[in-house]
């Protein structure tokens, strides 16, 4: 479907990459006022949840609403919020924390977490992929399908405590939590979230590649006496990549917002695990700024994969 | 004081707390040389939640941004394992004639972590910002009872929106008469306002605060045994290093503390195990069972102050008969819930206040312990309708289940009634509910103190002036002679007699039985090879200062 809709484009790549630059305009907007009146329609009052068993005085819950606008309708708190936004303005949470801060300290967290993710994706799910498919039902072939198959069966709640109980604390070889060791403290979380989409890239590859090993231009580049390597590699895996670049260029959004899990049990700092904390919250600001967030690198990494489409595949153009 | 009237097993952890108190006070009762002793040095991690709040004292109303605070500053008073005054903080004394104006006097020679004295203008500075509603401080409502406080609250109307901002922003009740002396006048009198001065909404703020709140809640300056040196990064958290001209009886031992937080107490347990976290002030339920064979000695329990208690909707006529509220109450075995659902990490109530307060009796509570005979007897007499189901009220997702629906199935077979479990609502909908007596049946609350007073377990949550939604009366009990002899305890004329006051309310209030009390908290700590003296304070803190880090 994306790739009709890149075929019938007009004009060059850079005017196609500015339009699509330009939807994204009514995609935020759209986006964030739907997760805002999400927020909104929480049942509850935040400030009340907020004071917990204490009482808070019924002037500091008006102040406390006044600052955040609370007692505004729906669409005027809407309007405040992206007029503070226009103005650089994130907002603060209701502990005082500017939205921004929060932001930039967690975003680098996640990024390289899902960086991790992605490269073990990349190189393992591939490179097994590639390998299965070339020997379909090989023994390598029957590795990938029974390892990929009870992988994606545990959940990865099960995964990450299990592996860090074994890989972290009874044999020592990873740091049990925290970012203290740098990148190698990434290693571990990493390889547990990419765990459930590096076993489905796998199998994408597999499958992708065993059916491309039978095309007519496989053929061909087998008959004009090319070595094996060179068939494979730069006729067939480049052919073979389309889906699964698809699939990785979306699995990338879903892992800068859904790694809550590993996030909690690895204590990463993380931005997954601020959006859990301020849904329940019902901090409105947080929410609609980190989830805005996510939805522009979605929409990025959607068009980093369209223009990918061209290089991979010739028949793909632009003009 | 009260420790004989302990069951045995608290008398052994008691003892043993206070044991380690003695081993950590030490350089308490050695005062003189508490300068020139050299502190062992070394650096120790220690764990926390995420703090709720920016790092400001009147702005940190929950227990893990306290833990912080407990080493950034120290109140004018401290307070002993059984809750106890000390004088060990920066007052000298704090003394009336009538229990309505005290006069606070300050040790000399104590300075905030960026040099500057700490005069009795930093405490009323401090209080008078915490109080005044527009800088929206959590702690605002400890300094209600004093004289000039309505002043500093903007007016609301009924739908809770500000209409006039405050009238003033300084309370008339506060004088400073010099640097080291200033007098509180309060609205009402109150015995045991020394008692309360210990909390950290009443820790004193160094002038740089004033001039940018903001920053002092990240790098926040104190006058405790540790200082902050660096930012307070949120999820990660900060390193506090030894405050060296620390003029309190009790000195940081070790170099420096890193307070690491964790979004998840497994995961911290696990950290502890593995040699990585040092201290660990929360022991996740589930490893209760193991942590004493994998910790030894090196685990520790002491009671603190929560108390879990089961509020019942007096506004349903069901409820409103206090043989019914007694008969319920005799229908739950406390013991076997303690130890089937929370392993042993909670203990039986036997009274509305708990042990760690001066003033706690055990077995004050008649109608606590099982009797289904008895409690069948009660039911009976008031008429009480079996053919209903009771409805159990708690709040969602925060693991009240298991022992509200142990709760229900108690009363299924003691007294042959059938219960509905009412978990559905989240916090933020299950207090306006509350507040707007909506309960239909039982419904789960906790408390823990916020200064060691009997008072404190009394007053806020069961007096006709607390009357939800103002305050935590959401039982809507109302009693004009509790209310009296509350009355009379504030404005006895010694602690002592304050107590017997507030005992004898209690007494009254256990036989109205406006809550079924259900159990008290322990709170329980585990820590590494690292370390040694970890002690919890009577707030459920460790007590940071004490920990030596073993060479």
């Amino acid at each position: 479907m994306r790739v009709s809709c890149v075929l019938t484009e007009e004009g060059s790549l850079g005017r196609y990459i500015a339009r699509r630059l330009l939807l994204t305009v009514p995609v935020l907007l759209g986006a964030s006022f739907l997760i805002f009146a999400m927020v909104y329609a929480l049942p509850g009052d935040p400030i009340r949840a907020l004071a917990g068993d204490r009482p808070l005085s019924a002037a500091v819950m008006a102040q406390l609403r006044e600052d955040f606008n609370l007692d505004d309708p729906l669409w005027l708190q809407y309007v405040k919020y992206v007029g503070d936004l226009f103005q650089g303005d994130f907002g603060t949470d209701f502990r005082g924390r500017p939205v921004l801060d929060t932001i930039l300290l967690r975003l680098p967290v996640t990024a390289k977490l899902a960086a991790v993710a992605i490269a073990f994706e990349i190189l393992i799910g591939v490179i097994a992929g590639v390998l299965a498919g070339i020997r379909r039902n090989g023994f390598f072939d029957n590795v990938v399908l029974v390892s990929t198959t009870v992988i994606v069966s545990i959940p990865i709640l099960v995964l990450a405590f299990i592996s860090q109980y074994v890989f972290g604390l009874q044999l020592g070889l990873f740091p049990i939590a925290g970012t203290t060791e740098g990148l190698y403290s990434y290693l571990l979380p990493g390889l547990v979230l990419a765990s459930g989409s590096l076993a489905y890239v796998a199998r994408l590859t597999r499958t992708s590649i065993a059916e491309n090993m039978r095309a007519d231009y496989v053929r061909t580049a087998r008959a004009k006496g090319l070595p094996n390597k060179t068939v494979i590699v730069r006729h067939t895996l480049r052919n073979s990549l389309i889906p699964v670049v698809t699939f990785i260029g979306a699995d990338i959004g879903t892992l800068m917002g859904g790694a809550i899990v590993t996030e909690t049990i690895f204590n990463l700092p993380g931005i997954g695990r601020s959006v859990f904390d301020s849904v329940r919250a019902q901090e409105g600001a947080v929410v609609v700024g980190i989830v805005t967030l996510m939805v522009l690198f979605f929409i990025f990494f959607n068009l980093v994969v369209d223009v990918l489409y061209a290089v991979l595949d010739p028949r793909i153009r632009y003009d | 004081m009260k420790l004989s009237k302990r069951s045995s097993s608290l008398v052994a952890t008691a003892v043993a707390a206070a044991l380690l108190m003695t081993a950590c006070g030490g350089s308490e009762d050695e005062g003189g040389e508490e300068g020139g002793t050299e502190a062992a040095g070394g650096t120790y991690s220690l764990y926390i939640g995420e703090p709720e709040n920016p790092l400001v004292p009147g702005n940190t109303t929950e227990s893990e941004g306290a833990q912080v605070l407990e080493a950034l500053w120290t109140g004018l008073v401290q307070y002993a394992a059984d809750g106890a005054v000390e004088y060990t903080g920066v007052a000298e004394t704090i003394e009336s004639e009538d229990n309505t104006t005290w006069t606070v006097t300050l040790k000399d020679g104590w300075t905030f972590h960026d040099g500057t004295p700490v005069t009795a203008q930093s405490f009323v500075d401090a209080w008078n910002y915490t109080a005044l509603s527009t800088n929206a401080q959590g702690g605002s409502y400890f300094f209600s009872n004093i004289e000039g406080y309505d002043e500093l609250q903007g007016e609301t109307d009924d739908a809770g929106t500000l209409i006039t901002p405050p009238a003033a922003e300084e309370m008339s009740g506060l004088e400073v008469v010099d640097d080291t002396e200033f007098t509180v006048t309060l609205a009402t009198p109150f015995a045991q306002f020394p008692v309360t001065v210990g909390y950290s909404a009443f820790f004193p703020l160094p002038e740089s605060f004033f001039e940018d709140p903001e920053a002092a809640g990240t790098t926040p300056v104190g006058n405790g045994p540790f200082q902050a040196e660096e930012e307070f990064v949120p999820g990660t958290g900060f390193t506090l290093t030894r405050f060296e001209e620390y003029a309190g009886e009790e000195p940081a031992q070790a170099d420096s503390v890193e307070f690491r937080v964790y979004a998840d107490q497994a995961t911290a347990y696990t950290d502890v195990q593995g040699g990585n976290l040092d201290v660990l002030s929360d022991v996740p339920p589930d490893a209760l069972t193991s942590v004493q064979d994998e910790f030894g000695d090196r685990f520790l329990e002491a009671p603190s102050s929560g108390f879990q208690y089961l509020g019942l909707p007096l506004y349903q006529a069901r409820y409103a008969d206090p043989r019914v509220r007694q008969g319920l109450s005799m229908a739950i075995d406390r013991e076997e819930i303690a130890e089937a659902i929370f392993n042993g990490g909670r203990t039986p109530a036997d009274s509305v206040v708990a042990p760690v307060v001066e003033g706690y009796r055990e077995g004050a509570c008649e109608y606590c312990t099982l009797d289904p005979e008895r409690a069948n007897e009660l039911l009976d007499e008031a008429g009480f309708d079996r053919s209903q189901p009771i409805e159990l009220w708690f709040n969602a997702g925060a693991g009240h289940d298991a022992y509200i629906q142990a709760v229900g199935n108690q009363l299924r077979e003691n007294v042959g009634v059938e219960y509905v479990l009412r978990g559905e609502l989240d916090f933020a909908e299950y207090l306006p509910l509350q507040d707007e007596k909506g309960m239909t049946g039982p419904f789960r609350l906790g408390w823990s103190m916020d200064y060691p007073s009997p008072q404190n377990y009394l007053e806020p949550l069961y007096s006709t002036s607390a009357l939800a939604p103002v305050g935590s009366n959401t039982t809507f009990y109302s009693n004009p002679e509790f209310d009296s002899l509350i009355t009379e305890g504030n404005s006895a004329g010694s602690n002592e007699e304050a107590i017997e006051f507030y005992n004898q309310a209690e007494d009254l209030l256990l036989e109205d039985m406006p809550v079924i009390p259900m159990f008290y908290e322990l709170e329980q700590a585990a820590h590494g090879e690292n370390v040694s003296n970890v002690v919890i304070d009577v707030f459920g803190h460790i007590r940071t200062a004490a920990v030596t880090v073993n060479s």
